[in-house]
């Protein structure tokens, strides 16, 4: 085989695998050694043994399995070496352990196991982000350290302690009990949701604005959780919901300050994209169950990627799909997005006295300080929107929306 | 497995007659389904003695709890459980029953 693929090809074939084997191999291994360390050790080391071997001996026929083959291998090393300190429960661990691994394909239901695992409600959420990032999406410390302004070290300890307390109470390596598992799936598709949104809204003076090294992740992780539950309407809805949203992505910033949706250039919508969100929203209306609110998410984003313009949009179904959601979910978040749409629907007095009447719930957030400057200005209380507009710079995080309403507010007569 | 579900509370330690009955009606199914080892409700940390043996010298007797806080143990149990799925579900029906927060925490594995 070598010469057949060259150096660079079996470096394009490491990165390849990593990104389709990863969660394969830990989950694999979680399941054999029931412990998640081991698992993740023998993983790394493995795709470590990868760069090395397969540039000079050429990139095996079937890589995830000589991946799972050679991770076996090394952890069996590891139990043997701990094994050397007179452990005869580590002994009767290895007993079970000498017939030859799986073959890859017959174990998808390892890898939701693995999403369970790492999103266990005894776990805080940021640990739930940061293990599911590792142990799923392969990321390593420093870059999850990275992604979340964290300390190499701060992070390092997070998943240790996090591995200690799976293994010290007993979180268990498998798919919930049926009572359970409603809320467990949420759990999971909360924790991605979160990955995306950092991602998408990134906080932070010194953050990007957007980072499409998260919103990508999300959606990877987001598109083997759906392969991995595909009755689910809600995973569906989440992925449906993360394709729209990122479909607007390089349009949404232009010389570093947010574009609204009304002045996008919607011919920079990626079109692929959006074909495959409009796909699975359809897909879920056409099994007629009630929609999670993930879905009707992904509803509204579909109507607003269904327009050619901005006028064009379909407010009626937008205000609806809100309606919907309101009675999902009664955060005042949603109430605000409602009363915006409302405003193309019934005008910016009838909508700024929905937005007026969140205000005791919602002082503390930009995005409803930025609702009102905007509905202020379009009724020409220009005083009143300078005044909004200062709230809401003075409060927003994301260093593009900060330069988006700066100007907005300059632009005010 | 064991786990130790222990009881938190704020306030009175004596429980009211209806918070009782839960609490009878949880324990007869704890024993019934298997999970029961032990469990009970402790008197009032005014009651409890702090002894020190640690130094060569007599043993040191202090009245009172070994901390003062707001919040107490009041009780616990310990039951036996698969995995911390099945401990989470049970204290969820403990915190119910003897209307209080719950702790839970394994104890250690033999290695």
């Amino acid at each position: 085989m070598t010469g057949v693929t060259g150096p660079t090809g079996a470096r394009e074939a490491v990165t390849r695998a990593h990104h389709e084997e990863w969660a394969r191999v830990v989950a694999t291994l979680t399941k054999r050694f029931g412990d998640l360390d081991i698992a993740e050790e023998a993983a790394a080391e493995a795709f470590a043994a990868a760069v090395e071997h397969w540039p000079a001996e050429g990139v095996p026929p079937n890589p995830g399995g000589w991946l799972t083959t050679t991770a076996h291998r090394k952890a069996i090393d590891r139990v043997r070496r701990e094994n050397k300190r007179d452990d005869k429960h580590q002994e009767a661990r290895l007993l079970s352990d000498d017939e030859a691994p799986e073959p890859v394909g017959a174990i998808e239901d390892d890898r939701l196991r693995l999403f369970f695992i790492c999103c266990h409600p005894a776990l805080a959420p940021e640990t739930r982000v940061a293990l599911t990032l590792r142990m799923v999406g392969g990321l390593t410390v420093p870059e999850i350290a990275r992604a979340f302004f964290v300390q190499e070290t701060a992070m390092g300890q997070r998943i240790t302690r996090a591995k200690a307390k799976i293994k010290a109470a007993r979180i268990p390596f498998r798919v919930p009990d049926a009572q359970d598992l409603p809320a467990r799936v949420s759990g999971v598709l909360a924790v991605l949701f979160l990955v995306f949104n950092e991602g998408y809204l990134a906080t932070g003076p010194d953050s990007d604005p957007v980072r499409q090294d998260l919103t990508a992740e999300a959606i990877r992780l987001a598109r083997l959780i759906r392969t991995l539950l595909p009755r689910d309407g809600e995973a569906a809805g989440l992925l449906a919901l993360m394709l729209l949203i990122e479909a607007r992505r390089t349009a949404r910033v232009a010389a570093g300050e947010l574009v609204a949706l009304d002045e996008q250039d919607r011919g920079a919508w990626d079109p692929d994209l959006i074909a495959e969100g409009h796909r699975l929203v359809r897909e879920r209306l056409a099994t007629g169950q009630a929609p999670g609110r993930y879905q009707v998410l992904a509803a509204i984003n579909a109507v607003h990627t269904s327009a050619r313009d901005y006028r064009d949009t379909d407010w009626t179904q937008i205000v609806a799909l809100y309606d919907q959601l309101v009675r999902l979910d009664s955060s005042p978040v949603v109430a605000l997005n409602r009363a915006i749409a409302v405003a193309e629907l019934d005008g910016p007095e009838v909508a700024l006295a929905a937005v007026d009447g969140l205000a005791d719930r919602l002082d503390g957030y930009h995005a409803h300080h930025a609702a009102r400057a905007d509905l202020l200005r379009r009724l020409g209380r220009s005083g009143e929107s300078r005044a909004a507009y200062d709230r809401a710079i003075e409060l927003a995080g994301n260093t593009a929306e900060v330069a988006y309403l700066t100007r907005r507010r300059d632009q005010l007569a | 497995m064991q786990y130790l579900f222990s009881v938190i509370a704020e306030g009175p330690a004596q429980a009211t007659e209806e918070e009782q009955a839960a609490v009878d009606g949880f324990n007869d199914r704890l024993i019934a389904e298997g999970y029961w080892v032990f469990g009970g409700g402790l008197g009032e940390t005014v009651s409890a003695t702090v002894i020190d043996n640690r130094g060569a010298g007599e043993p040191i007797f202090s009245d009172g709890p070994y901390v003062e806080s707001k919040e107490y143990l009041a009780g616990f149990w310990v039951i036996e459980a698969a995995d911390l799925d099945v401990a989470l579900r049970l204290a969820a029906e403990a915190s119910q029953a003897c209307n209080r927060k719950v702790e839970v925490r394994p104890f250690l594995q033999p290695e």
